[in-house]
């Protein structure tokens, strides 16, 4: 975010009385505190001076064989020592920032990008090009497209960042097809991606996708996870794959920025996973994410004007809607707040002042009637902004009742499905 | 002396009133004052009943805070306040009630016209949106009337411009501004008690003049402090000072002015402006040889001198 007046905002969106639909946050009321409780008992039991002392940089072994057990979960064989158990996943993307960026280094990315990416590059002054997304995910074609651009500049980017499952904030996932042409693209041109995957498990429907780190066998496609949203942002343990090559520096950078990891909490990563029951856990947390995405979908549907466009996430935590050209929605922002509701503004996910009339809205952190209330309030804000520019522009100069001015989104005939892209 | 610390508050510039706070917190404890800070919300009549602080420090920002309402509050509790009474905060809260006052002063003040929302929905303003352009000229500048930060300001370079620009202030205020565009050098002049401080210059470092986010920007935006006015300053100093009287404004306060070709053309006026580390008011202060310890205990000397009830 580089509004400083934007962070303001988004720091407003913390009071209790908000409505946030604007947070990344997983919902950890769902984690049982018995089963918290007694793990963490008997890491004080059975391993106490070990989970209290440093541990090594790279991650201990165990932690390890979780995220190889996540991985393959998801069609990944790393190789062991192409891992490091980072501080976040966040962590992982600085890392990989700081070991391969000098200023002014070319950084492709989606655009919308994660709105927390958008920092990390461009601390290290990196020139970051944002490629359309659509319903598939990344434009292969707009990719090739700026590549050529580039190639004229003789210039290369450093990196291709992609978050390609349950994108955040688009709420897309690539298509297999565009995920084979964009790791043969990083073949051809000997280009490094870097894939972002924090929610890949959270599926609610559909096949899962082969991963990119998976399509290309770990070459040129680095990969980070994290534990952050199927089991806690709170412990900041994620994780990085990457070639040796790479890794080495990453190790230095890692060395540098905290030494290591929580050793505590990888402790209880180790826990949690030995219990067997994390795929329950995770099928229990999906099927309440899947509700709550269904409340929004279907808020959106009654509350939002038909201008309105959003995306239909097969998992994940986030829906990307976009209103009509002349809405600016962190000025929406600040009005959506005096009705106590919030949402991420577009252009936190991009580094160029795009995406000024969309927003992210996320699904995971609220109860089902919250997420419909919060749309309500935002969709009656827009509907009133909408109204006022009519009346302004002149399009249908028509005296609104004083106060009913927003019940008019509620009585909008509904739409199919399909009409979204 | 038991000082509370009005600051956070609901209004949409509660983040910097928490850090001017903060800063004042600590500036108090330097020197020897008990400072209770007090987050501005439905506890805080209670609290300075409980309380009895011997002065309140308002370091609130925005609607609610800088409007005259925490003001009025401590004038019935008997308690002395720093900065501006209720009637100086409610001149200079809203941007078009300001003008209004500079206007019939005879302080230079840009064209402006101000609307409600009202004025468009129910009485066809729309329709004199032509003869407004024609007036103000292009670019113009539209903001809401009450908001304190650049929050809600918009350039319009053209007409398709002026409908999105009008709505994204109305997301603000109930109230807007459409304002002629004056080029010049922007300026912001301190005052503490009618004495205006080294003149501060706004330097936006990217090209394009009408990005107004830029200007509020860490690492967008130089600061020229003091600013090289080659002989005008003593113009700028007189427009704010003249302000500061118009308005009726005591403690301190900051006057941003533009100043173009023709002169000085008062903007606003900010009752109680950004005590942060990257404010203009402790940026001046510092450069006239006033820590930002011996401002506040100044605006505190200031308050008492003038309780509730004496009138401001």
């Amino acid at each position: 975010m580089r509004s400083s007046a934007m962070r303001d905002l988004m720091e407003i969106t913390a009071r209790p009385e908000v409505i946030s639909l604007a947070g990344g946050l997983p919902d950890t009321s769902t984690f049982p505190p018995d089963s918290f409780a007694a793990q963490m008992t008997r890491i004080a039991q059975e391993s106490s001076a070990e989970a209290l002392q440093y541990g090594p940089t790279e991650g201990f072994t165990r932690t390890k064989q979780v995220i190889g057990e996540l991985m393959a979960a998801e069609g990944m064989d790393p190789d062991p020592d192409d891992l490091i158990v980072t501080t976040g996943g966040q962590q992982a993307l600085d890392l990989v920032a700081k070991t391969l960026l000098d200023p002014g280094d070319v950084v492709i990315a989606e655009g919308p990008t994660y709105p927390g990416a958008v920092p990390v590059f461009c601390s290290y002054e990196a020139d970051l090009r944002q490629i359309p997304i659509d319903g598939e995910g990344m434009r292969i074609d707009c990719l090739l497209a700026t590549l050529e651009t580039l190639d004229r500049q003789r210039r290369r980017p450093k990196l291709i960042y992609s978050v390609p499952t349950f994108q955040n904030p688009g709420g897309v996932t690539m298509s297999l097809a565009r995920r084979r042409e964009l790791v043969e693209i990083a073949r051809d041109r000997e280009l490094l991606i870097l894939e972002d995957n924090p929610y890949g498990l959270l599926r609610f429907e559909g096949a899962p996708l082969e991963s990119l780190y998976a399509l290309d066998g770990g070459d040129y496609v680095l990969y980070t996870g994290t534990f952050s949203k199927i089991l806690s942002p709170g412990i900041r343990v994620g994780w990085l794959c990457a070639p040796p090559p790479v890794m080495e520096k990453v190790v230095l950078g890692k060395q540098a920025a905290d030494l290591c990891t929580s050793t505590l909490t990888q402790y209880f990563v180790g826990e949690f996973f030995a219990e067997g029951r994390w795929r329950e856990y995770i099928a229990d947390v999906s099927a309440i994410y899947r509700s709550r995405r269904d409340a929004l979908l279907g808020g959106l549907e009654r509350f939002f004007p038909p201008e309105a466009r959003w995306s239909r996430p097969e998992g994940g935590l986030f829906v990307w809607a976009t209103l009509p050209d002349y809405i600016n929605t962190t000025d929406l922002l600040a009005k959506a707040l005096s009705e106590n509701v919030a949402f991420v503004p577009g252009e936190a996910a991009f580094a160029d002042g795009l995406g000024k009339a969309s927003m992210r809205l996320n699904f995971s952190a609220r109860s089902e009637d919250e997420i419909r209330e919060g749309v309500r309030r935002i969709g009656r804000a827009v509907g009133e902004q909408m109204a006022l520019y009519r009346t302004i522009t002149g399009e249908h100069r028509v005296p609104e009742p004083a106060s009913g001015g927003g019940e008019a989104a509620e009585v909008l005939p509904l739409r199919r499905p399909g009409e979204r892209s | 002396m038991k000082v509370a610390v009005l600051k956070g508050g609901r209004s949409l510039e509660r983040a910097v009133s928490l850090r001017s706070g903060a800063r004042v917190e600590d500036a108090l404890g330097a020197l020897g004052h008990r400072a209770v800070a007090l987050d501005a919300g439905e506890q805080l009549v209670a609290s300075l009943k409980a309380e009895r602080p011997d002065v309140a420090f308002i370091a609130l920002h925005g609607p609610g805070g800088e409007d005259g309402t925490v003001q009025e509050l401590l004038e019935i509790l008997g308690i002395p306040y720093t900065g501006s009474g209720v009637a100086a905060c409610m001149r200079s809260m809203d941007k078009a009630t300001t003008k209004n006052l500079l206007r019939e002063s005879g302080i230079p003040t840009p064209d402006w016209v101000a609307f409600n929302a009202t004025a468009f929905r129910e009485l066809g303003a729309a329709d004199a949106l032509e003869e407004i352009e024609a007036g103000l000229g292009f670019p113009l500048v539209v903001k809401p009337a009450a908001q304190g930060s650049s929050l809600g300001v918009h350039f319009a370079a053209t007409r398709d411009q002026v409908p999105e620009a009008l709505i994204a202030a109305f997301s603000y205020d109930d109230r807007v501004l459409l304002e002629r565009h004056v080029h010049g050098r922007e300026l912001a002049v301190s005052v503490i008690d009618g004495e205006a401080l080294p003149i501060i210059e706004a330097v936006p470092l990217e090209a394009d003049q009408f990005n107004y986010e830029a200007r509020y920007e860490i690492g967008r935006t130089s600061y020229n402090c003091p600013a090289e006015l080659a002989g005008r300053g003593e113009e700028v100093r007189e427009a704010a000072l003249d302000t500061w009287r118009a308005l009726g404004l005591a403690g301190f306060a900051r006057i941003d002015v533009m100043l173009s070709e023709d002169g000085p053309q008062v903007l606003e006026a900010n009752a109680i402006p950004g005590l942060t580390d990257t404010s203009l008011l402790p940026m001046a202060c510092e450069a006239a040889g006033i820590s930002f310890e011996r401002f506040v205990a100044i605006a505190i000397e200031l308050a008492i001198a003038s309780p509730p009830g004496v009138g401001r």
